[in-house]
């Protein structure tokens, strides 16, 4: 009883853990910890866009850590959702472009969610069909997707896609924007933060639901915990793995919302800047349990933001240095044996 | 005699299960010295004490006299005990002699080794005791039997002067465990002291010289073997007294269900696992598989089940109600009216992560009862787990909340039986070594069940190596040997061995071997 109550400890152990190394890396560097930490967290909460800002990032977090969380059940690892972050980013800039100016707002998002989902999900579900086909370790496929998709992207970009004159995407039009929770709700002015965090939300809901209530998702767990039962229980293993690298990849691709119809409007090299890595660390300290992605999806966007925001103190680097650290102190505190 | 082994109040706990309470134990040196006792009954518990892979949370132990605390097998080692796993730990593409000077080789790293030395004081050490194997033999080609005679020459290698056993004839026939018996005895003569674990009480009492009794982790008693009776010992174990003997009122078979015609598997290696194996089964009838681990039963459950490697090559029918099901997946074959309760649950039939209720409906989680939208329905799923449970005397009081690994091996076990036979419209059920590991009461109720079903109208495949188990329970026993089926004893043998007993027995085990 007391290891699984220590097991529920442990992100918040990791994560004051890692503080602490920080603390005393920035201590190194020549400044004061403390100093750091009130300007990071006054740069986050004191004004309406700071918090926006980390709430914009946290939105993209969700769904890339979702997108991890899910085939960690199956005993999958997805490394591949930058690539299909990627991918869907493109597909999604370039729909929007595409479809006529006279459509109504709700449609043409309707018609980018899709298409970014559509790109995420056959670029996660090909990792999928290669398992399941070829017996090739997805973590291997992820990363050469990863790649593919890295270069496809720039060579549609350079090639095809970007305008000249600004190296982006043409840009969507105005109607095809997601509202932003400024619109709605007056919060955050001036900040990117939009509806898609209530998408997210709702996402990881859903997720959690799929996995914990359906049928699907019981027979997914069994595939993770069991595999050789899963077998003999007459589940078929292979449908599963395809369809949760599919599923994965979808969510990765509806963080294209927040980054495209949300944001910027348009697509640039870049612009998903390390969000699917991101989502991995976001995963692995949530547990792979698509609830408590929310939080720790919150604790990685402030510290994007934040390291950003004190960037003038101390170098951005060091924000990595505690990502990481948190991400090895949780999977430290949960290979001790209790 | 002076006490080998000498535990005072010994007690481990798991969380918040007392696996040993106080165990106060005396094992004189030189004495066959048998552990019984139920599953979860601490017995296990008690041997990694003694070889230090678990450490105790209180009490003391002394060894020849001298208290030690053994932080690892290693130092357990050092002070020379030596213990045979239920599990061998062989490398099997190494030969014998490398198994057995593993970790002793007595040369430094990268330097070159010392074969025909140690194979030369390996045969010297397996004449000494009898322990016939060839130590230039690759692990890989042996036996059963002999690979147990391979871990028990690694103990004496490393000069153990006492022996833990666990469950060490499980695997074994009757003519090897005769074997093995013998030169347990030789061992004792030599002076080693030879503790056994075990669950078979006729060979504790052909075997030991001393008994303890233990039962829900405490020591209900010790006593002479020359004293005693198995019922008595039976009686201590489960705190009642138990049928040894089932109750098995004659059949009355129907129409065939499952006919195996001509099967013959060959892997993709070429290695010929089974051929020409035919045999029919009746509804309401039991047909018995007899064989030692490894001639063949593995291989036509997993054909029969639809899971068999694919890439090996399969030969003649397996028909079901005259359809061949041949290449069929195991979610068509269950859908059938088929049932399997393999061998090893705790990889292939149950999820331990999963509830015990979510345990209950694995594998038959397809069938509408259980569902309700997307999900299932949890009240349903849970009164029919609590329900089923009640009727199977799972131990188990929160169903939806208790993750099965937490309960004991035999209450697992009922679940996977009480799940397997309450299948709707069951007409075939295939049973693999359904009380492997299960303790005596679970046992009773098990074969009960099996029996019930049998009177219900199944066609019933009982694989197992308890040769007592298919005797008392099949109509019919079919001798698998190599692949082959060599023999099948009718009702009227088999009717007329159960009351024949010990020398039916070893007919069956002479034609299985």
């Amino acid at each position: 009883m007391t290891a699984r109550i220590f097991r529920l400890f442990i992100p918040l152990l990791a994560v004051a853990a890692a503080a602490l190394c920080s603390m005393a890396i920035i201590a190194l560097s020549g400044r004061d910890p403390l100093m750091i930490c009130e300007k990071l967290f006054r740069a986050a909460f004191a004004s309406d866009y700071g918090a926006g800002q980390v709430l914009f990032k946290t939105t993209t977090l969700i769904f890339t850590g979702l997108a991890v969380a899910l085939p960690f059940r199956a005993r999958l690892f997805n490394v591949g959702g930058e690539g299909q972050l990627q991918l869907a980013a493109l597909a999604a800039a370039i729909t929007g472009a595409l479809l006529p100016e006279s459509l109504p707002p709700v449609v043409a998002v309707l018609f980018s969610a899709f298409a970014a989902m559509a790109a995420g999900g056959l670029w996660g579900a090909s990792a999928g069909l290669l398992k399941v086909r070829f017996g090739v370790n997805e973590v291997i496929s992820t990363i050469m997707l990863n790649f593919i998709a890295q270069a496809a992207t720039g060579y549609l970009m350079s090639w095809r896609f970007a305008e000249p004159s600004t190296g982006h995407t043409a840009e969507t039009g105005g109607a095809f924007m997601l509202p932003q929770i400024d619109d709605l709700f007056g919060l955050f002015a001036g900040s990117p933060a939009n509806i898609s965090l209530l998408i997210a939300l709702g996402t990881a809901l859903c997720a959690a639901l799929y996995l914990f209530r359906s049928r699907a998702g019981y027979e997914l767990q069994a595939v993770g915990l069991q595999p050789e039962a899963a077998k003999y229980a007459g589940i078929q293993s292979g449908r599963h793995v395809t369809a949760v690298m599919g599923l994965a990849g979808a969510i990765a691709g509806l963080g294209a919302l927040n980054l495209v119809s949300g944001y910027k409007h348009y697509y640039e090299a870049g612009l998903t800047g390390g969000f699917g890595f991101s989502g991995i660390a976001v995963a692995l300290l949530a547990g792979a349990n698509p609830l408590w992605i929310v939080p720790a999806a919150l604790f990685f966007g402030l510290l994007e933001y934040g390291g950003l925001a004190v960037g003038a103190y101390v170098p951005k680097d060091i924000f990595m240095i505690i990502q990481a650290l948190t991400i090895l102190i949780v999977i430290v505190l949960n290979a001790r044996k209790p | 005699m002076e006490n080998a082994i000498r535990l005072t109040a010994l007690s481990k706990k798991f969380g918040t299960v007392e696996a040993c309470r106080s165990v106060s134990l005396s094992i004189r040196s030189g004495s066959i010295h048998a552990v019984v006792g139920e599953n979860g009954a601490g017995k296990s518990t008690l041997a990694r004490l003694i070889y230090g892979m678990h450490r105790p949370d209180g009490g003391t132990m002394e060894i020849n006299g001298t208290p030690v605390s053994f932080a690892s097998p290693a130092e357990a080692i050092a002070a020379g005990i030596g213990m045979v796993h239920q599990h061998f730990m062989l490398v099997p593409t190494l030969t014998v002699a490398e198994n057995v000077t593993l970790g002793l080789e007595k040369k430094r790293l990268f330097f070159p080794l010392d074969p025909e030395g140690s194979a030369e004081s390996i045969r010297q050490l397996s004449l000494k005791y009898g322990l016939a194997v060839d130590p230039l033999a690759p692990v890989s080609t042996l036996s059963v039997g002999e690979e147990q005679r391979v871990e028990i020459l690694k103990v004496l290698y490393r000069n153990a002067r006492i022996l833990i056993l666990d469950e060490p004839t499980a695997v074994l026939t009757p003519q090897e465990t005769s074997r093995l018996f013998a030169m347990l005895r030789s061992l004792a003569g030599e002076g080693k002291t030879i503790l056994i674990i075990t669950h078979k009480l006729d060979e504790v009492l052909a075997l030991a010289d001393t008994v303890t009794v233990m039962s829900r982790g405490s020591v209900t008693g010790t006593l002479s073997c020359k004293e005693t009776s198995k019922e008595e010992l039976a009686r201590m174990m489960v705190g009642r007294s138990v049928l040894l003997r089932i109750e098995n009122p004659p059949s009355t078979p129907g129409e065939t269900v499952l006919s195996v015609e001509n099967l013959g598997f060959r892997t993709a290696a070429g290695l010929v696992k089974l051929e020409k194996v035919s045999f029919c089964i009746r509804s309401g009838e039991i047909f018995g598989l007899a064989g030692v681990e490894g001639n063949g039963q593995s291989e036509l459950l997993s054909l029969l089940w639809g899971i068999h490697d694919r890439s090996g090559q399969l030969s003649g029918k397996m028909l079901f109600e005259g359809a061949d099901i041949t290449g069929r997946s195991p979610g068509e074959i269950a859908r059938l009216g088929v049932s399997l309760v393999p061998e090893d649950r705790l990889k292939h039939a149950v999820v331990p992560g999963f509830s015990v209720a979510g345990n209950m409906i694995f594998g038959r989680h397809r069938e509408k009862r259980f569902h309700q939208g997307f999900g299932f329905d949890r009240r349903e799923v849970a009164e029919y787990s609590r329900n089923l449970g009640g009727t199977y005397d799972v131990r188990c009081t929160d169903h939806e909340n208790t993750p099965l690994g937490a309960l004991s091996g035999g209450n697992q076990q009922k679940v996977v039986v009480a799940r397997e036979l309450d299948r709707p419209g069951l007409k075939l059920l295939i049973l693999s070594q359904p009380t492997r590991g299960v303790d005596i009461g679970a046992i009773e109720q098990i074969h009960r069940s099996i029996i019930g079903a049998r009177d219900q109208g199944a066609a019933i495949l009982l694989v197992s190596s308890e040769l007592d188990e298919l005797i008392a329970l099949s109509t019919r026993i079919g001798a698998l040997y190599q692949g082959s089926i060599r023999r099948i004893f009718s009702p009227e043998e088999v009717r007329e061995g159960r009351k024949r007993g010990r020398p039916f027995e070893e007919e069956l085990g002479l034609s299985i071997t």
